[in-house]
């Protein structure tokens, strides 16, 4: 099976092992992620203005370059990408003005319409994870806390799972032979793009998280946003110097316990 | 009605009046401990035509994540207020920050994020 990929920007830079992962994982469930022919940056943050449509352009951008492949389907991993494209993508469905006025202002693109259905790759596992037991040869074995933060989940109406208690991810990780602990702080934010301006947020956010996942017992976190990963992983460092006595945890994409527990060799 | 309300109200496209205060989006807020305005007191300062919630931390540390408005039982999307205060200051051309000053390690969705959240 084919489906239309979206990387975006840090697939391709910070979070490349985040990509290579996800496509060797995906190819042994017997599914092909192609990359879009031309793609653009979604814009990341997607627009709450009322007026300001212009920030959701280059995402409709995208979606018009996914029709244009033929995909009707795309798959955005990014969980910042995925929102924002997700979101523009409602409303090109629901809001009739908004899109009359995009359309006439991009008067060089064919009219979009809404039609490409835009999903996260957890969305696709959700319905192999019979093809995903059976795929792996070394299981997993450790404990796991699954971080959603929140752009998979809110707004509600782009929401992967249930936005309050979801359960893909610690599903994939039961299929993949690991075990997973109770996890409250799951869905909340890891403070996001305050890293830029304001990093004692971020720092704040990533202590209370990684404390709360450690004393529930994982061995390590498990996310799917580039920009969670950084903030979680990374940002340990300047963790450690406010609170000394931190230990910390390791923080994968979920596709990387998937080539782990497929048993997939990584070059690099 | 007084302008900042207007405004608000016309950027968000929220009805603030819908609000009566229960204080759930400020429970559940991850950033609230570093904010100097409750999402909810700011909701009542905008609804009061203070101006000083224009010039507070709390808009800018908001980080979208949409928690707020998910659980709020009137149905609020109070992200959708905190981006309006912003916007009220970025379309001055008065930035939050100065990008030069931004590391230049981190991941590129937070250098693209942080400069539509916090540059006009």
């Amino acid at each position: 099976m084919e489906m239309g990929y979206y990387p975006g920007c840090t697939l391709k830079t910070n979070a490349k092992v985040f990509e290579d992962s996800l496509l060797k994982a995906f190819e042994k469930i017997g599914i092909k992620l192609k990359e879009l022919n031309k793609w653009y940056c979604c814009g990341t943050v997607y627009s709450l203005a009322t007026d300001n449509l212009m920030y959701r352009l280059a995402a409709i951008r995208n979606l018009i370059r996914a029709k244009e492949d033929g995909h009707e389907k795309l798959v955005a991993p990014c969980s910042i990408c995925y929102n924002t494209l997700k979101q523009a993508n409602l409303m090109a469905k629901s809001d009739e003005e908004a899109m009359s006025k995009i359309n006439a202002f991009m008067d060089e693109e064919p009219d979009y319409d809404g039609s490409v259905s835009v999903i996260h790759p957890l969305e696709v596992i959700e319905a192999k994870l019979q093809e995903i037991k059976a795929a792996v040869k070394k299981p997993l074995g450790k404990k796991y806390a699954a971080y959603y933060g929140c752009l998979l989940l809110r707004p509600k109406e782009i929401a992967i799972d249930e936005h309050e208690n979801p359960s893909i991810m610690e599903r994939l990780i039961e299929a993949l032979g690991g075990s997973v602990v109770n996890f409250p702080l799951k869905n909340e934010c890891c403070g996001s793009y305050n890293v830029a301006s304001n990093k004692e947020a971020v720092i704040d956010a990533n202590y209370r998280i990684i404390t709360n996942a450690r004393r529930n017992g994982a061995d390590a976190i498990v996310t799917s946003c580039p920009l969670c990963h950084f903030n979680l992983k990374e940002m340990q460092k300047e963790v450690k110097k406010v609170h000394p006595e931190f230990a910390g945890l390791p923080v994968y994409y979920f596709s990387e316990l998937m080539v782990e527990a497929f048993g997939i060799e990584m070059e690099g | 009605m007084n302008w900042l309300l207007s405004k608000v109200e016309e950027l968000s496209g929220e009805n603030l009046y819908a609000c009566y205060q229960c204080g759930k989006c400020s429970a559940g807020c991850p950033m609230v401990e570093e904010m100097d305005l409750l999402p909810n007191q700011v909701i009542l300062l905008v609804k009061l035509g203070d101006e000083s919630v224009v010039e507070a931390k709390s808009p800018w540390v908001c980080a979208q994540c949409y928690q707020c408005g998910v659980r709020c039982p009137r149905e609020v999307d109070i992200a959708k207020i905190m981006e309006a205060i912003r916007l009220i200051k970025l379309r001055k051309n008065i930035d939050h920050i100065k990008l030069e000053n931004v590391e230049k390690n981190l991941p590129q969705i937070a250098i693209v994020s942080a400069t539509r959240k916090y540059t006009g």
